[in-house]
């Protein structure tokens, strides 16, 4: 599991890659909120290209980093989000709090 | 049901095996020559069913998690993923989609959703103190569709 934060038009893209599991979205969830709490993005996206696997941890997690987008003043969105992987956040009705694409 | 091949596999339930149970549905599941999609299917509903048991069966004690995977004549997977843990005291209950006991964790309620809707069969057994026991069946597309 990798994680790479970059800066781009003014948007903090965050780069993950392999799998999303409960095992892995722990430390994913540490990363993140490290950065968004010192770096207080206006706007974040998490870029899914690279990931191999996502099950419903992965809707936890998402969920869990818009909320403390929200509470820090910024917004987050879901960038580059394979099929199947749509049809798990389909489940959730996530797209209707974040943007999803 | 007529059993052409099947598989046990039995680890401690510790969350780096979500992964590892996948990989055993994964390479069992090479012989039927699955979709893409369904395999991807069938590897997202039993790490649903794996990491369940990872945070709920146990909870601060120790104990093994059985993954149990069958082909079936007629192109049809069947999985059972068996704990020995705390048993699930409202079964209904734990299926409806957004229902968590554990929401400090971020888990969002919705693994039976996954399994259900990934799966063409979902049947949830559990006896609290004794364990729990989800049994899953997809049938897979014939060759050459």
């Amino acid at each position: 599991m990798k994680i790479d934060i970059r800066s781009e038009n003014g948007t903090a893209v965050a780069k993950l890659s392999g799998e999303i599991d409960h095992h892995n979205a722990k430390e994913l969830r540490t990363q993140l909120d490290r950065y968004i709490i010192s770096a207080q993005p206006r706007e974040m996206a998490i870029d899914l290209a690279s990931i191999t696997f996502m099950d419903s941890s992965g809707i936890g997690l998402i969920m869990g980093r818009s909320k403390l987008m929200k509470e820090c003043g910024g917004r987050l969105e879901v960038r580059n989000t394979q099929p199947y992987i749509k049809r798990v956040l389909k489940l959730s009705g996530i797209e209707r709090i974040v943007k999803i694409t | 049901m007529e059993v052409i091949n099947s598989i046990k596999f039995v680890m401690p339930a510790l969350s780096v095996n979500e992964s590892s149970a996948r990989a055993v549905v994964s390479s069992f599941m090479i012989q039927s020559d699955p979709t893409v999609e369904e395999l991807a299917d069938i590897r997202t509903a039993v790490s649903e069913a794996v990491t369940n048991a990872v945070v709920h069966a146990y909870r601060g004690t120790y104990g093994s998690i059985e993954l149990t995977v069958k082909l079936l004549r007629g192109r049809e997977i069947y999985i059972r993923v068996k704990d020995k843990g705390c048993g699930i005291a409202d079964v209904e209950q734990a299926m409806e989609p957004l229902f968590t006991t554990a929401p400090e964790e971020e888990r969002s309620g919705l693994g039976f959703s996954v399994m259900q809707s990934f799966m063409d069969k979902l049947a949830v057994k559990s006896v609290p103190g004794k364990g729990t026991t989800v049994t899953m069946r997809k049938r897979l597309a014939e060759h050459g569709n």
